[in-house]
């Protein structure tokens, strides 16, 4: 009956939708303008389109399979810690891609620790240069999301159906047959598709981990044609060529779901039984490698950075003000336009919004930032619209994810108080302050938390607009620039705390409101 | 310190930095590569040099100085650009929107002649690998000896089509090597642990024991002597010679400071700027003798021969040598 | 007087017409096999669905076009009759003013509904520590506050025990009679109709029929009702 429900305009929320398409859509054409026209890609562009694809293609597979049994463990297993655990192994995904490079290099480079054992063990070492670089980045960023979607796979399995299966005297593979693996089916593409929409545009991974010819993506493509060859007819090409790919993996979206509940509540017990014997053995060792594998590079970057955190010089902290300020505007601005997008779009709002408010998951950074310069530049000095457009950016970027979050929970909300409240009148302001704001204040902390913590990371667009007024990861790069990499080193940390610390804030806000 | 935190917190600063020229002293407006003015950078010193005598403030704008100069054209806010490599003056200069130096370039302390009239070199130096000799205590001698070293020698190196030291690097091999350039890359090629986007990540990966040798400047050991007194970081210098790198400034000609610009450029040259530059920006001065240099700088090996091609040259140079290179390195 | 004029709604194969008419004050149940749209029924006169086709007039005033919290209209739901997250003072004042900024003589009046539904000292309990029927007292107190001269239950007590339904029907009928509402209850229990309802509306083929009184229709139901009574 939800086809017939009493017309209530939303016109915020269509608003919203369009501007973004607007601004998505408008930027990439006002590069185009400014080139005169689009250029034809050589052979090294059409390399790199293809190798994205690739790389998202085996990182989203690796994420997914790898996730199966650690989430499952985390289903079946019962342990002191496992609540902290289970959000840690979050933090990868909120960490800033220059921190984490920096871990990862330290655990798995050349003089890292594995590569130490591996030598003293007599076995050959592994290298994390070049394509196998990306996907190892890749799945540690995203290993987290996958587990955190098959194990609420697990955990929305009935509990009755545990109780029938115990009641006919299941054995661990009739369980696995006729519970887990209809479960899997059913979950494991859509978690697959997300993870490749996340690595089709990952753009930063291939900038930091490097890699040459062999692993270029588009993103670093179309970096390449702004700031080395000034080619803007080429980077539109490429820009254009991305979102192709996007919208075709955004159709298959269209009949493989998406799980919805990105951030929502996790920790509901699984029915599960532990297992003894070998089981728990393997469960064991699942959650101690991806417990390892996850938290051992945040680990290492935190211990060699944090003793010369108090050294840093005035003006870092001075840019980590500046960054937080910063990453909270882009977060409150992040909270009002996912609310208003998602309220829209549970009220029935026309399909084209929830597409509107996904764009900015398939734009190139670069572009949105050019695109924006070359629009504004007559109205605005460069220099003073660097900040707003780095906040506002960052805003937008973070909307798809915060929306996965928000818009079930919407629709949630609708379905089970839309028609009370309406036959109560309640409307506008006080609507928003008695339901809805109570009610969504979970996926809005944790949608809140995800916008500032991957604001606060992003180097972004700041460049290209440039400005006297540098943000924390501006400043990591200026401090390697000059030599300074133990600096650099604890700017990383105090980086990475205050990102976690920025996210824990809101999404625990979000909890307790 | 409080202070200063409070004072940055106040958000309309963020919001509405409008051109805070309203003072009355005129602005000079410096377009100026990232790393300059930072703290850490010459900037600090040349700003505080500048506004000692010239009655304006100098204000730097940092971020990547020529893709912004030729997007916003004529309109450009900039009087200076302050930072620019060789391998982007022919297109700097095809925009039309500099204006000559006006100084006398006869008799600069550089390993190469300079005439040209627009862009102005600052400082100066040159391509080189370096190691860290408790690691690597038999460093290839020469260009040669690092082809032929074994494949376990690792180095890492920068993107020629997004850095300019990475360019820099496919120049200096087609200097040296000329038609053989794609046997050298292909020599070569096996001993690159990575190839990153920029020169700070490579030099990250090196002080991290990632690699043995890493592509940087014959300079860069300096500031391991000076700021970190550490002796160990050493420049390979080889009998090939080494690619001159240089960076350079010039004066728009739509500056709406045309008095103050000119000021600026007359000032590059003089003693007093160019003291600033070795331990500052890590590099050698542009025009100063020898004997006025810190003393880190004079003791620093230095190579025998210096590899070089002007800018229609290496414009030229420019395509072909991507392609070998890119050739060598998707295999 | 509450009038559904030449009223239809498709929604794919399913369809809905009525037109009758209901007396002030009536007490009328709708019954109808299930998904015969009874529920469809109610949500036309409360405006969460428009119609295709008809009017629907109160009082000879048209409110076809009236959003739902305009409506002369109360309704009581199957469930979620109540905000999890407020108080159960919190619920029935929402019935005064819908942004909750209540003067103190309202806030008395809150006070006093409660206590008529016997929930003295009960206003600050959210509703998930309130029992079963504590929960649906509070939903009447509001409907007994609104005062709106049309009632709908969506068989707001079928949760509940034959005991507990049966308290909550006596206390709906005392409200129904304090506030002089028109009530229309959705039901699938003959003997809730009987009790409560003198006047039925049946459901049957797509069509919402007039309301006839309710005994002699169930003593001697068409033969559809008849297999759905069983």
């Amino acid at each position: 009956m939800a086809a017939g429900v009493f017309p209530i305009r939303q016109p915020g929320g269509a608003a919203i939708a369009a501007a973004l398409a607007a601004l998505v859509l408008g930027t990439l054409a006002a590069v185009a303008w400014q080139a005169r026209g689009l250029s034809a890609l050589g052979p090294w562009d059409w390399r790199a389109v293809w190798f994205t694809i690739w790389q998202a293609v085996v990182s989203a597979s690796v994420s997914a399979i790898l996730a199966i049994p650690v989430a499952r463990a985390l289903a079946r297993r019962r342990f002191a810690g496992r609540a902290v655990l289970v959000t840690l192994l979050g933090a990868p995904f909120i960490l800033p891609v220059i921190v984490a490079i920096m871990g990862l290099i330290s655990v798995f480079g050349r003089g890292g620790v594995l590569n130490d054992a591996l030598r003293a063990a007599g076995l050959p070492e592994i290298s994390i240069y070049g394509w196998q670089g990306v996907i190892l980045a890749h799945v540690f960023f995203n290993l987290p999301l996958s587990v955190r979607l098959i194990l609420q796979g697990w955990q929305a399995i009935p509990a009755e159906r545990f109780r029938l299966a115990e009641s006919l005297g299941f054995a661990p593979r009739d369980i696995a047959r006729h519970l887990e693996r209809p479960m899997l089916r059913a979950v494991l593409p859509g978690v697959w598709l997300a993870v490749f929409l996340v690595c089709l545009t990952s753009f930063t991974v291939a900038l930091a981990l490097g890699g040459g010819p062999r692993a270029t993506t588009v993103e670093l493509a179309i970096y390449q044609a702004f700031r080395f060859d000034f080619d803007l007819g080429r980077a539109a090409m490429l820009g254009l060529v991305q979102i192709a790919l996007c919208v075709a993996a955004m159709a298959l979206a269209r009949w493989i779901a998406i799980p919805a509940a990105f951030g929502a509540g996790l920790d509901m017990p699984s029915q599960l039984r532990g297992l003894g014997g070998w089981r728990r053995l393997a469960d064991g060792l699942a959650i101690t490698l991806a417990a390892a594998f996850l938290l051992w590079p945040i680990l290492a970057v935190t211990l060699r950075g944090l003793p010369r955190i108090p050294l840093l010089p005035p003006e870092v902290w001075d840019a980590a003000v500046r960054s937080v300020v910063m990453a909270l505007i882009s977060a409150t601005l992040a909270i009002l336009l996912s609310l208003a997008l998602a309220l829209a779009i549970a009220r029935g709002g026309a399909r084209w919004i929830e597409t509107a408010g996904m764009l900015p998951l398939v734009a190139s950074p670069l572009v949105l930032g050019t695109g924006l310069f070359i629009l504004l530049r007559g109205v605005a000095s460069p220099q003073a619209m660097a900040l707003p457009v780095t906040v506002a950016i960052n805003a937008i970027m973070a909307l798809p994810f915060g929306l996965r979050a928000l818009i079930p929970a919407a629709r949630d909300l609708e379905g089970d108080f839309g028609r009370l409240a309406d036959s109560l009148d309640m409307r506008g302001l006080a609507r928003l302050r008695l339901l809805v704001l109570p009610r969504l204040a979970r996926p809005l902390g944790f949608a809140g938390g995800l916008a500032a913590a991957l604001a606060m990371g992003d180097l972004g667009v700041i460049t290209l607009f440039a400005t006297d007024q540098p943000t924390l990861p501006l400043k990591l790069y200026q401090l390697m620039n000059s030599y300074r990499m133990a600096d650099a080193s604890a700017c990383a940390v105090l980086l990475m705390a205050i990102s976690f610390a920025l996210f824990w804030l809101f999404d625990r806000g979000g909890r307790l409101a | 310190m409080k202070s200063r935190l409070i004072a940055a917190m106040i958000v309309p600063s963020l919001l509405a930095v409008a051109p805070a020229a309203a003072q009355d002293r005129p602005v000079l407006t410096v377009y100026a590569g990232d790393y300059v003015a930072s703290e850490w950078g010459p900037g600090p010193q040349i700003k505080a040099g500048f506004e000692a005598f010239c009655d304006c403030e100098l204000r730097f704008v940092t971020g990547d100085i020529l893709p912004r100069i030729l997007m916003e054209g004529e309109g450009t806010q900039a009087d200076i650009v302050f930072g620019l490599n060789t391998d982007v003056t022919a297109r700097a200069r095809s925009s039309g929107l500099f204006a000559p130096h006006g100084q006398d370039t006869s008799d600069m302390s550089l390993p190469v002649e300079w005439t040209d009239p627009i862009f102005l070199p600052y400082n100066w130096g040159e391509t080189a690998f370096i190691y860290d000799e408790t690691r690597l205590e038999n460093p290839p001698a020469s260009f040669a000896e690092l082809l032929e070293a074994p494949d376990d020698l690792k180095i890492v190196i920068q993107d020629p089509r997004a850095s300019i030291s990475g360019l820099a690097l496919l120049l200096w091999v087609k200097g040296i090597y000329g038609e053989d350039a794609p046997d050298a890359w292909a020599k070569l090629a096996p001993k690159v642990l990575t190839v990153t986007r920029g020169w700070s990540e490579s030099y990250g990966m090196f002080t991290e024991g990632e690699a043995d040798m890493v592509l940087s400047y014959t300079t860069s050991p300096a500031y391991h002597i000076a700021a970190e007194e550490d002796l160990t970081k050493k420049a390979a210098i080889f009998p090939e010679g080494h690619y001159f790198m240089t960076e350079l400034a010039a004066q728009l000609a739509s500056t709406d400071q045309p008095e103050l610009a000119q000021q600026f450029m007359d000032w590059i040259l003089t003693p007093e700027f160019q003291a600033t530059i070795p331990l500052a920006n890590w590099s050698l001065p542009a025009k100063l003798p020898q004997d006025d240099w810190p003393e880190v700088m004079r003791d620093l090996p230095r190579p025998e021969k210096t590899l070089f091609y002007d800018e229609a040259e290496a414009e030229a140079l420019r395509q072909p040598a991507l392609d070998e290179w890119l050739r060598a390195f998707s295999r | 007087m509450l009038e559904l004029q030449n009223l239809s709604v498709t929604r794919g194969s399913f369809t809905l017409a009525a037109d009758l008419a209901i007396e002030p004050g009536a007490r009328v149940a709708v019954i109808g096999a299930s998904g015969s749209g009874k529920s469809t029924l109610l949500s036309l006169i409360a405006g969460f669905l428009v119609p295709d086709r008809g009017r629907i007039l109160w009082e000879g005033r048209d409110i076809t076009a009236t959003p739902p919290g305009k409506r002369p209209v109360s309704v009581l739901f199957q469930d979620q009759n109540l905000f999890p997250h407020l108080t159960a003072a919190q619920n029935v004042g929402l019935g005064l003013r819908p942004d909750l900024r209540l003067s103190s003589p309202q806030r008395v009046r809150v006070g006093q509904v409660l206590e008529e539904v016997g929930l003295a000292g009960m206003e600050d309990r959210k509703p998930a520590d309130l029992s079963g029927g504590q929960q649906g007292r509070v939903a009447l107190a509001r409907v007994l506050l609104r005062a709106r001269p049309v009632l709908l239950l969506d068989e707001p007590f079928a949760a509940l025990g034959p005991a507990l339904k049966a308290e909550m029907l006596d206390l709906l009928a005392r409200i129904a009679e304090e506030t002089g509402a028109t009530v229309l209850m959705v039901s699938h229990d003959p003997g809730d109709a009987r009790r409560f309802a003198p006047q039925t509306i049946l459901i049957e083929d797509g069509r919402a029929q007039p309301p006839q009184p309710t005994g002699p229709l169930l003593d001697d139901p068409p033969p559809g009702l008849r297999a759905y009574l069983g």
